[in-house]
């Protein structure tokens, strides 16, 4: 992990243009001082993805609970520079929840604000693993969107078998990835800022971020990742969606 | 409190003075550390110098930021990028509020609270004394280090100038309205920040204007190509260009959009660009050309009514402002604490670390060509990363201080600028930066 991050010339002279940001909230009844949670969808996922199961349930466990929509065409730096800005723009240090290259940005989040906890659900830190899982599960959706072409996703490497198949096909409509050139590399997280407790959590059965990419992310933070086997890539959206947000959420509530 | 045998006794806590920018960064970044920490503010509220409720706060109703936002937020909690350019002081104000309560730190401020001494106690701690602000009785508390973050843009440099005059004489200090500008013939001294905003708003306000400089400056304007000229100037220094061509770029800028000042009576700079503090301002130049300034040389006496100036001349205004700046003061320490000077001007390690008293730092009391808050937050990182190391590897915080004290004259140091009082404490933010990482770098645990 990189050291201090003092010298920020990029930012000081070339700032990330402001934009309108797609933020959805769910607030509990009563406010009982916990930290709010910040979702950060990935590739092609839209805040719909957590507003459906992740979000009305994390606020009805008593946390105020949000999710950033990306904002469109952004590349990553203005991701990171969105997810941070509306984490400060929160009355009280949040928890950042990132999934899949959603995690990524949360990583690099974590480095520019303290935040009180961060959860990386199947992360994608290493953009070339992440393309090899994706030509193996899916040939044919993923070899032309390495020259330029559309990528197209499928429901067997999203989702697992549980899910019903009407619905894999309905979410898999709104599903639009245009991943970009720089997610292909293997990035190492930078050092957060403020020492917050960090959980992987991800699915030894995901077909985008293999068992041994998942420890590696976890081992980044010193830690070995929460598995729930069986599971897809896109556990916030499987019909067994419940079991990791309530063993996040109860993480989270030994940490605050 | 309660497990401590005495109730003053506050064991491995810090205590902070103050809570402007400077004190709440500190706060925030020593509490991340783990340290328990009392701060103690004399006003009822944070905000320091940009609550401009608070009786000594500098800043007048017409105050913007002179720095861009990008280079005066807090590096880890940015300012909404909706907001201008150069917000207005009571977003700083909102900001610095928001600042505090995202982080909690209201819990940890004593409002109300004065320190009023703090000595060491000969083991390495200190005894503080504390009062409510204005009297009442005195409380004292031992500490394990203390963080001054009191501000030193508080207590006016007033000029001292023979003779008596007639009309209104006032410091910028409490200068907070242009209302008292209205109509009358105002003379303002000084031509730093402060001294070229308000001779700006007596253009607009007042019936007659009088700026009196002792030396020509470089005005910048706030932007330049169509950006802040702050983050232009960081392009320059991205670019790594050498300070003779930047200086060469800056005059030729200045040559193409502001033109040559001399031409409105204002004497050429005695100093290249970058040697002195940067005065900001694209409204002075403006008003010059539109006759609604004067620039006038410096004072040498007052005369009754009137005001004799250096080139003979004598001017009546009805009202004189001193703009002539602040001075550092730090009336709860002993002045040998900080290794002050006879202006009582402390000599620090980084402007940061107490050469003899390593459980002693102060925050903010530094000048530099961007904004304040970030290079704050890093010394606090600094303070309480220092802090930490020294309770829990005693060793390497003596090596830690060996290397430091052994090092060369650094480069923010060097600086040229202007022989003048208030260029003590310039620093060029990016080398400045530079020599806080690598202190950084070296007390981290080794690899
Ligand atoms: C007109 C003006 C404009 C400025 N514009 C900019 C700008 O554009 N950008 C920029 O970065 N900076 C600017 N500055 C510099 C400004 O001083 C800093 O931004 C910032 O306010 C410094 O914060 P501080 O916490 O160090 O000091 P302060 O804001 O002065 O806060 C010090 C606090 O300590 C408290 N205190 C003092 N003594 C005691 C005591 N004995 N016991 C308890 N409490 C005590 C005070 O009440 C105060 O709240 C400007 C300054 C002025 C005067
Ligand atoms: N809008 C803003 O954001 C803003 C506004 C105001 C101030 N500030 C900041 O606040 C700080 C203080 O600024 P300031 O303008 O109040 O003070 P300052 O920077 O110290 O400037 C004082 C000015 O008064 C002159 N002066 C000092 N003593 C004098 C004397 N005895 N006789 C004649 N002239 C004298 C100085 O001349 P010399 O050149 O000879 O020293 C200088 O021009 C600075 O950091 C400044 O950048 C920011």
């Amino acid at each position: 992990m990189t050291g201090f991050d003092l010298l920020r010339l990029k930012d000081w002279t070339d700032p990330v243009p402001p934009a309108g940001r797609e933020v959805a909230s769910r607030l509990p009844e009563d406010d009982e001082g916990r930290p709010p949670v910040l979702f950060v969808p990935g590739l092609g996922h839209g805040a719909w993805a957590f507003a459906e199961h992740w979000l009305p349930h994390t606020a009805g466990r008593g946390f105020p609970a949000h999710v950033l929509g990306p904002r469109p065409g952004g590349d990553l730096r203005a991701q990171v520079h969105d997810v941070v800005q509306t984490a400060a723009s929160l009355p009280r240090r949040a928890v950042l929840v990132g999934h899949g290259v959603g995690a990524h940005v949360v990583a690099r989040a974590l480095a520019r604000y303290p935040a009180r906890a961060a959860v990386l659900v199947a992360p994608v830190l290493d953009g070339w693993a992440a393309a090899g899982s994706a030509l193996l599960a899916n040939p044919g959706g993923t070899l032309p969107a390495l020259f330029g072409g559309r990528l197209r996703v499928s429901a067997r490497q999203l989702f697992g078998s549980g899910l019903p198949a009407e619905r894999a096909a309905e979410y898999l409509e709104r599903i639009a990835p245009r991943p970009r050139a720089e997610l292909l590399r293997r990035a190492v997280p930078p050092r957060p800022v403020g020492a917050p407790p960090v959980l992987v959590v991800g699915s030894p059965d995901d077909r985008v971020v293999s068992r041994k990419a998942l420890d590696r992310a976890a081992a980044a933070y010193s830690g070995a990742p929460l598995l729930f086997p069986g599971m897809g890539h896109d556990l916030m959206l499987e019909d067994s969606w419940a079991e990791p947000i309530d063993a996040i959420l109860d993480w989270l509530r030994k940490q605050v | 409190m309660h497990d401590s045998p005495d109730p003053g006794d506050r064991r491995d806590a810090v205590c902070v003075v103050g809570a402007g920018a400077s004190g709440l960064t500190a706060v925030k970044n020593l509490l991340e550390l783990g340290f328990q920490v009392d701060c103690y503010e004399r006003e009822t509220a944070v905000g320091g110098a940009w609550n401009w409720r608070h009786d000594r706060s500098p800043v007048y109703a017409g105050t913007h930021l002179i720095s861009s936002r990008p280079l005066t937020e807090f590096p880890d909690f940015p300012m909404p990028d909706s907001w201008p350019d150069y917000p207005h002081h009571s977003q700083v104000l909102t900001y610095l509020e928001r600042y505090s309560a995202h982080f909690g730190l209201g819990e940890h401020i004593w409002f109300g609270t004065e320190v009023v001494s703090a000595a060491p106690t000969g083991d390495g701690g200190w005894e503080v004394t504390t009062r409510s602000t204005g009297g009442g009785s005195s409380r004292t508390s031992r500490y394990a280090a203390v963080v001054v973050a009191n501000g030193h843009n508080w207590d006016p440099r007033r000029p001292t100038i023979p003779g008596e005059f007639r009309g209104r004489l006032m410091h910028s200090s409490a200068y907070k309205d242009p209302a008292v500008l209205r109509g009358r013939k105002v003379l303002v001294i000084g031509g730093g920040n402060t001294g070229c905003d308000i001779a700006v708003e007596a253009a607009q306000q007042a019936g007659q204007v009088w700026h009196s400089t002792r030396r020509g400056y470089w005005y910048a304007p706030k932007y330049v190509l169509g950006r802040p000229a702050d983050q232009v100037n960081g392009r320059l220094l991205r670019l790594r260009l050498p300070l003779r061509l930047r200086q060469w770029l800056y005059r030729r800028t200045v040559r193409l959009t502001t033109g040559d000042l001399t031409r409105f009576g204002l004497p050429a700079p005695d100093h290249q660009p970058y040697e002195s503090h940067p005065i900001v301002n694209s409204q002075l130049p403006y008003y010059l050309g539109h006759g609604r300034i004067t620039p006038v040389p410096d004072v040498t006496a007052f005369d009754d009514a009137s005001v004799e100036l250096a080139d003979g001349r004598r001017i009546e205004p009805d009202l004189v402002i001193t703009a002539t700046g602040y001075r550092p003061r730090f009336e709860f320490l002993a002045p040998e604490l900080l290794a002050a000077d006879e202006h009582g001007r402390p000599d620090l390690h980084l402007h940061v670390f107490a050469r003899q008293h390593p459980t002693l730092a102060v925050i903010g009391l530094l000048q530099p060509d961007s904004g304040v808050f970030p290079l704050a937050h890093w010394q606090s990182v600094a303070v309480a990363r220092w802090l930490r190391l020294r309770l829990d590897d005693p060793a390497r915080a003596a090596a830690v201080q060996q290397q430091e004290s052994a090092k060369p004259l650094a480069a923010w140091s060097k600086r040229r600028v202007v022989k003048t009082d208030r260029h003590w404490f310039e620093v060029d933010h990016l080398d400045y930066l530079r020599s806080l990482e690598s202190l950084l770098n070296e007390m981290e645990p080794a690899a």
